[in-house]
């Protein structure tokens, strides 16, 4: 079969550096995805006009959407480039990179300021070491499930993308940080902690700055409940913040 | 002056060793291609190995040490080993206490499921992403030590080759920015590689993009010894796919999930009659090599074509999501099929190294200062890991190796910082030197297209079934490689970013190592796990109870061998199709 697919990549070579388009034709096989035709332009880049080009720069890791890593915009919505689908994807196939993170080339984006937000909210099991200190706590099997959904965020950064909130402008640390810090708090170990991890998400960009769009809940990859997330962490900060005034 | 330590790659061997370094008091500088969290550990799926005997069958920690070496056809050196299997308890018991979700029995303790190569429920996991959760629990704990200070990280950059004084001893790394291409030195006291297994050299496999062994590659052509390279893991159920070859869980036959294919047009549980003692829980090069026969030899693969049914139907879909989510999602996400209503194909792919840098028993190569763990070691696993032994080899790997990094950097007369200047100047103008000459290179042969036919040929000559004639052909035909290597041509040659010259420079390191691979196999004349040559189909203890030792020159690899420790457990026949014997 001689199909061949239109791709069309939003490209940039550098930070500052003005965005232009760019197609490439691909040759359609079974099971392709948009990985794989990246792969084809870095074999063959020659783009659809029959010019010679460079690869396509863009991050990729695991390419069974565990890792993150290949987070972009495709046909307009932001998700992982590895399950997404020739077959399932119409025609011509758009890819951006996504545009709420600095562009370092191409489809190559540093995500350095979702990793800050997790250590803004201090997003960890505070252990008193890796020494051997026996079993850890019972839990009950129900719990641990729900933990396991909150858990398995791999911080691709899509639900921020779809957020009209998060940006340049806002310090607004997203909804994935606060999702995680329902899952600490939620910990028999994080339990112990509450207080401390309410008050990371009450401040300068915190739980206020949602705008309640529900857009991440639509987006996120792995199905993670970040709208029942940031409603029960806005319970928790308003609970938190009558406690405080009560308490002085 | 306080030691500087240099930890190499941030899955769970290098996060671990970080954390251990961080809590003994050092501070680590951690380098990373990509965003720790997004190392290939998070692709481990069924769980992780501890015998602790929650399900009243006696299990061992004793037990457990002898199915791996059993598993692993007697190959590994068993003092480590038989320390890694007392620790896995232990290891659990912390990775619980980090917040990994595991899964729980109604008691609300840690629940275990079965794995292949053994009898007993020993697999402690939280649904089918083990590996992820595991990583995460200890991103986490490094994230903490990073806002302590202890932990500066270097995410975003490749690291080139290790800096060695002229006494041969390891004193830094070079390393590129991946975005800013700046080349950089490094000073470390000790350096531990945490860089993964090698599986790109064969094109598409289960690993990562970033799992190239290439500085495994490199600091083997400085000297350094890599352990049975031969030794590569074919897992017998993965998804074929475009890009990549997708792993499908031995927890899905853990939980009963069944393999078969049409004979005489009904369904043929072939693992199940071949080996009526572990049916389809047998070890993976075992399970492997009985799919290569049934869908080569027997010409029995579904429609003809090389693949295999694994069967989960007659689960019920709610335990199924509970215990084999993360997987069953992976199948219907990238084939379309609902695996809780059809049977899944599946056909083997290359999956894990047992070989890999050879290392003493804390944790060091033969070069002083240089130490390796996780995947990128040589080990724990023999001829053959056992399912979910990796989890806990990666993990306790570091927990040697972070510790004898510190005795080791704490024992030097000398520091590196008492190291002139020129040592590690003349390493980085080496590097840029090099890298200068791959951005010069002006010829037709694209990288990209030539680890391709590494890949192919690779996977064709050196994987299930192995004939010494088709490797002494591949042995010749990466030589020709490397010849059309020196004619490449960079499809970018830009300054900023630029993926072509970084993945350039690793296939090199990829072609060293491969050639090492095919000499391991071709000098090793019997079979033991999963090495397999139907000339010499039986393991032949008297010649070959030993470890693999390549060394680079200028001619191809050079072989050594090295007896192997087997002071607990006399080795005795492998086999699955009957209970195996006490052995103790």
């Amino acid at each position: 079969m001689a199909e061949v697919i239109r791709l069309r990549v939003k490209r940039q070579d550098g930070p500052g550096a003005a965005p232009y388009w760019e197609e490439f034709d691909i040759k359609y096989r079974a099971n392709l995805n948009v990985i794989a035709m990246l792969q084809d332009i870095q074999q063959n880049p020659v783009n659809a006009k029959g010019q010679k080009t460079t690869p396509v720069v863009w991050g990729c890791n695991c390419l069974e959407e565990i890792c993150g890593e290949c987070a972009m915009v495709i046909n307009g919505t932001p998700r992982q480039a590895c399950s997404a689908l020739v077959d399932k994807l119409t025609k011509p196939i758009t890819v951006e990179p996504l545009s709420k993170f600095t562009i370092i080339r191409d489809l190559y984006i540093d995500r350095a300021k979702l990793f800050n937000a997790l250590k803004k909210v201090n997003a960890w099991i505070p252990i008193d070491g890796t020494y051997d200190l026996g079993q850890g706590p019972k839990q009950p099997p129900a719990k641990a499930d729900w933990m396991y959904k909150l858990s398995q965020c791999m911080t691709c950064g899509c639900c921020a993308e779809s957020c009209p909130n998060y940006s340049d402008k806002s310090d607004f640390i997203g909804p994935a940080a606060i999702s995680q810090v329902r899952l600490f708090m939620n910990h028999p170990t994080g339990q112990l902690h509450r207080d401390e991890l309410v008050d990371n998400i009450m401040g300068n960009g915190g739980i206020a700055d949602c705008g309640k769009s529900q857009n991440c809940v639509r987006v996120c990859p792995k199905e993670i409940p970040l709208t029942t997330s940031l409603a029960d962490m806005n319970r928790e900060a308003l609970k938190r913040w009558f406690s405080r005034g009560l308490r002085f | 002056m306080e030691p500087r330590y240099i930890v190499v790659g941030g899955g769970l061997a290098g996060l671990m060793a970080t954390i251990k370094i961080c809590e003994a008091g050092g501070s680590v500088d951690l380098f990373s291609l990509v965003a720790v969290k997004r190392s290939h550990s998070v692709c481990a799926q069924g769980g992780i190995n501890g015998a602790v005997n929650t399900k009243g069958e006696g299990d061992s920690t004793w037990e457990h040490f002898d199915d791996s070496v059993y598993g692993g056809d007697f190959l590994a050196n068993q003092t480590p080993v038989k320390e890694m299997c007392e620790a896995a308890p232990g290891i659990i018991f912390l990775m619980d206490r980090m917040g990994v979700p595991f899964s729980r029995t109604p008691e609300g303790l840690l629940d275990f499921r079965r794995f292949g190569g053994t009898k007993h429920h020993r697999t402690a996991f939280s649904g089918a992403t083990t590996g992820q959760q595991l990583i995460y629990a200890c991103d986490e704990q490094v994230r903490r030590w990073e806002v302590a200070g202890k932990v500066r990280k270097y995410e975003g950059w490749d690291v080139i080759s290790a800096v060695l004084d002229k006494e041969g001893i390891c004193r830094g790394i070079v390393a590129q920015n991946l975005v800013t291409m700046e080349i950089k030195v490094f000073r470390g006291d000790a350096v531990n590689l945490a860089t993964g297994g090698p599986g790109m050299i064969y094109g598409r496999s289960t690993q990562s993009v970033i799992c190239t062994g290439s500085i495994a590659g490199q600091v083997y052509q400085q000297g350094a010894y890599l352990g049975n390279p031969e030794m590569i893991q074919v897992h017998p159920t993965a998804i074929p796919g475009a890009d990549k070859l997708r792993l499908m869980s031995e927890s899905a036959r853990g939980e009963g999930g069944r393999v078969w294919t049409y004979r005489d047009g009904k369904p043929w549980y072939f693992l199940e009659d071949m080996f009526p003692a572990y049916g389809n829980l047998v070890p993976r090069d075992i399970a492997t090599r009985a799919i290569y026969q049934v869908c080569y030899d027997m010409k029995l693969g579904v429609d003809g074509q090389p693949v295999v049914y694994l069967d989960l139907t007659h689960i019920d879909a709610a335990t199924l999501d509970r215990k084999l989510g993360g997987i069953l999602e992976i199948y219907e996400k990238f084939i379309g099929d609902d695996p809780r209503k059809v049977p899944m194909k599946i056909f083997p792919a290359v999956h894990y190294s047992m070989g890999g840098l050879w290392v003493d028993f804390d944790a060091m190569t033969n070069i002083p200062g240089l130490f390796a763990s996780g995947e990128a070691d040589y080990q724990y696993h023999g001829a053959n890991r056992l399912g979910a032994n990796s989890l806990l080899s990666a993990i306790y790997g570091g927990m040697v190796s972070g510790p004898a990094m510190m005795q080791y950097a704490q024992g030097l007369k000398k520091s590196c910082a008492d190291i002139p200047q020129s040592v590690f100047d003349a390493e980085l103008k080496r590097q840029q030197n090099a890298t200068e000459k791959l951005y010069n290179m002006r010829g037709n042969e694209n990288p990209y297209l030539l680890h391709k036919e590494l890949g192919e040929w690779m996977s064709e000559h050196c994987t299930i079934v192995r004939y010494n004639k088709n490797i002494q052909k591949l042995e010749e035909h990466i030589q020709v490689l490397m010849e059309r290597y020196q004619k490449l041509g960079l499809p970018d040659t830009g300054r900023y970013a630029n993926q072509s010259v970084i993945f350039a420079r690793n296939l090199w390191n990829m072609l060293e190592y491969g050639r090492a691979i095919a000499v391991g196999a071709l000098n090793r004349n019997e079979s033991r796990g999963s090495h397999y040559k139907p000339e010499f189909p039986e393991r032949d203890d008297e010649n070959f109870l030993k470890t693999t030792k390549a060394k680079w020159t200028p001619n191809g690899p050079a072989l050594e061998w090295e007896e192997v420790d087997v002071q607990y457990i006399k080795p005795r026949p492998r086999r699955y199709d009957v209970d195996k014997e006490a052995s103790k």
